[in-house]
């Protein structure tokens, strides 16, 4: 009897129980929760009599649950700037509304096969990542759809400070003419001393300025020599791609002098002495020059001269080259053990700042080429070939130690340069700038200005005694003069 | 970066230009693993690579209990055969400022010289001493150097424990995007040699267990350190521009970070010129 009631009981007071627990309909409590936060409040606080102000304390329990209704204010989503970035790669991944007809894919493309590059630079431990490589490839292919480039290739990756710079190499198209740049005034510069009015007319003239500024060398023709090529820079891949100005030999002489990271803003003004002409997108131009003079490589054969012309020296370098339908490949292991066997396809940079020379001064200086011979007891190339271990299919690659970050691999028909580096030479010794040429002379060096020296206390009296003796011997001569008339 | 993650970090670090290509990846797996158990250690991160002239260094470091005082370094030249290196002294530090020049020459056993002439005005000849130095010293000397100048890691990714060890942080729940936007929050990675008291008015939260170290934004000179976010904005890099070639990730939100050094061992003297 007693279980059974007892069991009745403890039905019951489930019952009650789940009844207590019963949220309420018009907020998100129940008599359950509640009566047991309370009595912690109690257990926490130890309130002295308690029972009176259980109505207070009650109401503050529910009070520390109300969480406020939304606000006026929204809340602003914050866009992140990866998300900001997905949105411009989107456009990347975007399919052409034609589609192209198959017969146009077999002739040559100008878009190059980054895949395949980037699976052999792997192999020469160099690369970005294959995430990254694909999106250049998107990029790439983007940029010759859009400016319709016969001939395209990715030059590399330079790394800045604040963001970096990915560079494609593209020939120029035809017929396209170099647009005037704002900072192409030749600047002459002679300084006319004025001569203010109020100052006396006899006063001196004012020395002229013997200052001469050097000429520059012209430009080269877009198309030819150091401006052989057009170069695109985009920041990341999916950004817009921006056309880097041509490069005038000024521009490189000075780039040879200066040591300075590139700031990954192409507006950016570069600070340094001797002044380099232009701002970060000329310093990365002129650079991107350098680099490819010293460093693209191919294996030797694989281009062939251009055509001959009658009147051809043997000084010009050839300009244009074509690829070598005979070309047969050489082993692996022979390109990678000799330096002989690559050449380099890129015209130097001469000293003046130009692939071809211009005789602008009267007396021309010696000619003499970029470093290409060993400096520093080092050779300019590391070569090896990538694997030992599967040696039957290995490529050779080489790794420029000018510019570290230069790399050229070849395997059979196939070869590629790539740059991904800070875009600096390895100089071997500490970096000092130029000194500044001394000031010239104000006034010409002439009897009017040249100062003396004073006279010494016994020079002064010698000729003091000179000038007595001689007036001495003027007298006498008066005196005997004198005697002999009255005489 | 530590050796059980170097399959998807390397994807990290290799926006810097750098990767290992697959059959050194295999190799490293493989032998790191070994190294663990012959010596010992912890854990066993792979340091980096040193360029040389005609061959590559791989280097790899173990540590013991503590993270910054028990570091032991090792060299290969194909990741599967390791060479200890020599612990670093004062004097082998001199040694190696005097005579090292160049590029490494990828010849462990190369011996750099130096003739020291003394002019001494007597009859005789001034006396020649000449100074030598293996590269392996120098090897060790200059990764030493780089661990000190630019070892990064995140801010509470490390916890002195009150008994002077360093642990790993088990709770690293990983940067903010904000908090990685901000070189505050990296610090360098060796014996604390600044003063910690200045952080106290920077930050609010500042607590001894993770404050411990030096700050990177405090280099002289500043801007040494190039900060981006790369990887379509997903992983905070830092590079340095003290010893170029240093690559440091960290993917925000999460508590993978780790650095490494690919580069042919030269400290950048003309930094100041540069910025």
């Amino acid at each position: 009897m007693d279980n059974v009631l007892g069991r009745r009981d403890c039905r019951d007071a489930e019952v009650f129980k789940a009844f207590l627990m019963k949220d309420s309909t018009k907020s998100n409590r129940n008599l359950y929760e509640h009566l047991t936060q309370l009595l912690i409040k109690v257990i926490d606080e130890h309130t002295e009599n308690a029972v009176d102000v259980v109505e207070e304390m009650s109401r503050d329990v529910k009070r520390a649950l109300f969480s406020g209704i939304q606000g006026p204010l929204r809340e602003v989503p914050q866009v992140s700037s990866a998300e900001l970035l997905t949105e411009q790669q989107r456009t990347l991944f975007s399919q052409p509304e034609e589609v192209v007809a198959q017969e146009d894919e077999m002739g040559e493309t100008a878009l190059p096969n980054v895949s395949e590059i980037a699976f052999y630079l792997e192999q020469a431990e160099v690369g970005l990542g294959r995430e990254e490589m694909q999106r250049i490839f998107l990029a790439l292919k983007h940029l010759v759809d859009s400016e319709g480039l016969p001939r395209c290739r990715l030059w590399g990756k330079i790394l800045g400070i604040e963001s970096n710079y990915i560079v494609a190499e593209a020939e120029y198209r035809e017929g396209e003419e170099e647009q005037e740049s704002i900072e192409d005034q030749p600047a002459e510069e002679e300084k006319e001393p004025e001569n203010p009015e109020n100052e006396q007319v006899e006063a001196d003239p004012l020395p002229q300025s013997i200052y001469k500024p050097q000429l520059d060398a012209p430009k080269e023709a877009i198309g030819t020599g150091a401006n052989k090529f057009a170069y695109y820079v985009c920041k990341e891949p999916g950004l817009p791609w921006i056309k880097l100005p041509s490069v005038s030999p000024a521009q490189i002489n000075i780039a040879r002098q200066i040591r300075k990271f590139f700031t990954g803003n192409l507006e950016s003004p570069v600070v340094s002495y001797p002044p380099f002409p232009g701002n970060e997108s000329n310093y990365l131009r002129a650079q991107i020059a350098r680099i490819s003079a010293g460093t693209q490589v191919s294996p030797q054969g694989f281009y062939q001269g251009g055509e001959e012309e009658d009147d051809e020296e043997d000084e010009i370098p050839r300009d244009s080259f074509e690829v070598n339908p005979d070309f047969e490949d050489i082993p692996v292991s022979e390109m990678a053990e000799s330096l002989s066997t690559w050449v380099h396809h890129v015209q130097h940079i001469l000293q003046q700042g130009r692939c071809t020379w211009v005789n602008i001064a009267v007396k021309p200086d010696e000619e003499s080429n970029e470093d290409e011979e060993e400096m520093f007891n080092t050779s300019p190339w590391s070569s090896k070939v990538s694997t030992i271990l599967t040696f039957q299919h290995a490529i050779a690659v080489l790794r420029s130690n000018l510019w570290p970050g230069a790399f050229a691999y070849a395997c059979g028909k196939k070869f590629e340069n790539i740059y991904i580096g800070w875009g600096l030479k390895y100089v071997g010794e500490v970096y000092s700038p130029p000194i500044p040429p001394p000031p010239l002379m104000e006034y010409q060096n002439g009897p009017e200005i040249t100062e003396g020296l004073d006279p010494t206390p016994e020079e002064e009296q010698a000729l003091k005694e000179d000038l007595e003796e001689q007036q001495a011997a003027l007298e006498e001569a008066e005196a005997s003069e004198d005697d002999e008339d009255e005489d | 970066m530590d050796s059980n993650s170097l399959s998807y970090s390397l994807d990290f670090i290799a926006s810097s230009g750098r990767i290992l290509n697959v059959e050194q990846r295999t190799a490293l797996q493989t032998s790191m693993l070994i190294l663990k158990k012959n010596y010992n250690f912890k854990r066993v991160m792979f340091w980096g690579k040193v360029l040389g002239i005609k061959q590559d260094y791989f280097i790899a470091q173990g540590r013991g209990e503590d993270e910054i005082k028990n570091r032991t370094y090792l060299y290969s030249f194909n990741c599967m055969d390791w060479l200890l290196l020599p612990t670093v002294s004062e004097s082998m530090i001199e040694e190696v400022a005097k005579t090292a020049r160049g590029h490494f020459t990828g010849d462990p056993s190369f011996v750099y010289e130096h003739n020291l002439y003394f002019q001494i005005e007597t009859e005789e000849e001034g006396e020649n001493n000449v100074i030598k130095s293996s590269e392996e010293n120098r090897l060790a000397v200059t990764i030493q150097q780089i661990d000190e100048d630019v070892s990064v890691v995140p801010r509470g990714a490390f916890i002195r424990t009150p008994l002077g060890p360093v642990h790993v942080n088990r709770s690293f729940e990983g940067l903010s995007e904000s908090e990685a936007r901000q070189l505050d929050n990296f610090l360098h990675f060796r014996e604390p040699k600044r003063g910690n008291t200045l952080y106290l008015e920077r930050m609010g939260d500042w607590c001894p267990a993770i404050d411990f170290l030096d700050v990177l934004s405090d280099d002289i000179p500043k801007g040494s350190w190039s900060l981006q976010f790369e990887c379509a904005s997903r992983v905070c890099m830092l590079r340095s521009l003290l010893w170029l070639g240093l690559t440091f990730y960290h993917v925000p939100n999460t508590p993978q970070h780790g650095y490494i050094y690919i580069g042919n061992g030269l400290k950048n003297q003309d930094l100041p010129f540069m910025l």
